[in-house]
């Protein structure tokens, strides 16, 4: 089987940055020390049949023992120092938004403990807190004075805060009435201005459109660039590599790897697809892989299996999929993003559509083929991948997994993102 | 290079969401900011704005001067008894209002509990906050009605203060009780819709406590806020009424046993929101 060789045929995304990495690395190395988390232990009791009502309590009032324990976090020990970006990666479920949680005093832990230097904005599931009852200058406004800033200073802000969102017109609208597009960059925004030493930051990338997603980018750049520490939690490992100085697996709530990022972005794919689903033991956490990768690989013109491709040469995409079970009326879905994490196009098929496949047995493999025509300008991509089944695209099984990452070789880079063909004539007009 | 890296970094241990921690001034800053926000927010869109607070308890208390004048006799037989019965409502109206707003306050607040860290007291804090400044709208009209009716002022109006912060402090006490346990027993919001049912009939609003005779009136005398009414009673509308203490309304014991209550209520409603802060983002 040729599996893991060839699937993590991985290679970095550069990290777009004026500063030279050597020399960045040796700065954050020497820095002060400004997240210290040591032995950090989180027990959740997951109530079997969850007694929320008085009643369940005086009905059965000895029965409390009816708890199981979810050990989220075990014995999670690390450092971050300043200025450095620090990635935590994991599946669904082994820890990593709780130990986020815990590190912005939202939960508190059982064990252990975690000490900070500095200010921290966190920017949870998509949010900052808002109330969607309240105008977005109530929350922005009762949101700085949460993060600790006076009355005054919170009013300074606002501007600054719909300013970067590019709401300024609706600064005055209830959240419930806008879109969730809006909100996230509301909140993004709150997050930015608020010029925290420390950013805790769970799964930011690809908010909004393309051109806030580019802002968002821009931002991060800028933060590192200036000296300020992020904590990344995230599933997106083009993001990792782009952006860590380090990484960290967490499984089942334990510390796998610290380290290298694309190291830690390898480990990761391994434990995805390397055994197959087993290994976890934790009940309640999320199956998000019911399908494994057997192989990917990429393909010139001429179908010979190829690294990179020239620019304007059509490409073949190719992947083997193992189904862990049975999986009826599947959807493939591809995305190809630039270096940035920004998507260029996205294409996708039901296995359904031409009566190809309607039932992948359990233990059978396909091989899912596309060719595509190749519009990218000379530069790095990578390729995404999500399956879904039951003809329904909310359905997945397996969730925006980067397949690879290949480039497209070329002498002249046109501005933009995509060549086109075009006819270009000049006529004389008489 | 930069004079960052010169700077001192001192660590500070994280120990999770408390219900009061992180410096005062942030504290009264968000409990003000949030009150002021709630109060707007409840009048906001509404034809008579912050008419309306005033109204409801002008509303309810049009009701009963009707029922308890003209089809039960009581009021004629008491001095004063339409203004009694309009301060009683607004002062009741406060702690029923308060306590009722509050029970599933946190709960209304889940995406800001769940994603910042911040002194949990301040959400219910904030909520009976927003319930003061309806009462101060609504005592204006009070002692509008009060010299309406020729009552003329008395020097112990001036203690007014300490019967709305005994009633304050009181109100919170309940409400850090059942807003820290609603979000695991979510029973308690309907059980205290009844509870505070059952509380205003049994707290002298609709009759003076000398009016009810024997057990009924042991019992009515022991509720912690039997004794703010009655104060009340005494210092603002009629000096000859029986204070809270005297035999007509139920003994000193009786006033003994009120005050240990509240006081328990009170130590109690610290303790339990003290033990439930940390967590209350995980039960959510």
């Amino acid at each position: 089987m040729p599996t893991a060789q060839a699937l993590l045929q991985w290679r970095a995304f550069s990290i777009a940055d004026q500063e030279p990495s050597e020399r960045r690395r040796a700065r954050v190395i020497d820095g002060p020390v400004v997240i210290e988390v040591r032995d950090l232990d989180k027990t959740f009791r997951i109530p079997e049949h969850r007694a929320d009502t008085v009643r369940e309590r005086v009905v059965r009032p000895l029965s409390r023992g009816e708890y199981r324990e979810l050990r989220a976090l075990r014995g999670i020990s690390f450092d971050v120092r300043r200025g450095e970006f620090f990635g935590i990666v994991g599946r669904n479920g082994s820890g990593k938004s709780t130990l986020l949680k815990v590190m912005a005093s939202i939960y508190r832990a059982d064990g252990g403990r975690v000490r900070i230097a500095g200010r921290l904005a966190p920017f949870i599931e998509l949010g900052v807190g808002f109330n969607p009852e309240f105008t977005a200058r109530q929350n922005v406004l009762l949101n700085g004075v949460m993060m600790g800033l006076s009355r005054r200073e919170a009013a300074l802000r606002l501007d600054r805060v719909v300013d970067f969102a590019g709401l300024s017109e609706f600064v005055d609208l209830k959240l419930k009435n806008y879109s969730s597009g809006m909100m996230v960059r509301l909140a993004f925004a709150v997050m930015v201005e608020a010029d925290a030493d420390i950013m805790l930051v769970d799964e930011v990338i690809a908010v909004g459109d393309a051109s806030f997603a580019q802002k968002c980018m821009d931002v991060f750049r800028e933060k590192r660039r200036v000296g300020k520490t992020l904590v990344l939690v995230t599933h997106d490992m083009g993001a990792v590599q782009n952006f860590c100085d380090r990484a960290m697996l967490i499984h089942d709530g334990e510390m796998r790897y610290l380290g290298d990022p694309e190291e830690a972005a390898l480990r990761y794919f391994r434990l995805n697809f390397g055994g197959g689903g087993n290994g976890r033991s934790g009940v309640g956490a999320v199956p998000d892989v019911n399908v494994s990768l057997v192989d990917v690989w990429l393909e010139n013109g001429l179908g010979e299996r190829v690294e990179n491709v020239e620019q304007g040469e059509p490409i073949g995409f190719n992947l083997i999929v193992e189904a862990q079970r049975e999986l009826r009326g599947a959807i493939f879905a591809f995305q190809c993003l630039n270096v940035d994490g920004i998507p260029i196009f996205g294409f996708g098929k039901g296995m359904t559509e031409d009566d190809e496949i309607d039932r992948i047995a359990a233990g059978q493999r396909v091989r899912i083929a596309a060719k595509i025509e190749n519009p990218l300008v000379p530069g790095r991509y990578g390729l995404k991948c999500s399956i879904a089944r039951n003809n329904t695209l909310g359905d997945t099984v397996m969730h925006d997994v980067q397949l690879m990452d290949f480039l497209v070789r070329g002498k002249d880079p046109n501005p933009g993102m995509v060549a086109v063909q075009e006819d270009l004539r000049a006529i004389v007009e008489s | 290079m930069s004079t960052q890296q010169l700077t001192e970094v001192e660590l500070r241990e994280v120990r999770g969401p408390t219900a009061l921690g992180g410096g005062w001034k942030r504290f009264v800053d968000l409990v003000y900011l949030m009150s002021v926000t709630e109060f707007k927010r409840t009048y906001f869109g509404t034809a008579l704005g912050y008419l309306w607070s005033i109204c409801r308890p002008l509303l309810l208390f049009a009701v009963l001067l009707e029922v308890f004048t003209h089809i039960f006799r009581l009021g004629s037989t008491v001095p004063h008894y339409p203004v009694l019965l309009l301060f009683n409502i607004i002062l009741f109206g406060f702690f029923q209002g308060g306590t009722g707003a509050s029970v599933s306050s946190i709960v209304a607040q889940e995406g800001i509990v769940r994603k910042t860290q911040f002194p949990r007291l301040a959400i219910p804090l904030a909520v009976i906050m927003t319930g003061l400044f309806d009462l101060a709208l609504n005592l204006i009209v009070v002692f509008g009605f009060i010299l309406g009716f020729g009552i003329s002022p008395l020097w112990t109006w001036l203690l007014l203060p300490v019967l709305i912060a005994l009633l304050f402090v009181f109100t919170l006490g309940v409400s850090m009780i059942l807003s820290s346990l609603y979000p695991r027993f979510r029973d308690i919001g309907i059980i205290w819709t009844v509870v505070a049912t059952a509380l205003f009939y049994a707290t002298p609003v609709l009759y003076p406590l000398e009016k009810v005779s024997g057990r009924l009136r042991d019992v009515i005398a022991i509720n912690p806020i039997t004794p703010i009414l009655g104060a009340a009673r005494k210092w603002i509308i009629d000096p000859h009424a029986p204070g809270p203490g005297s035999a007509a309304a139920g003994g000193p014991m009786r006033l003994a046993i009120a005050m240990v209550i509240y006081v328990v209520i009170c130590v109690l409603g610290v303790w339990i929101f003290n033990r439930e802060a940390p967590r209350i983002a995980e039960e959510l």
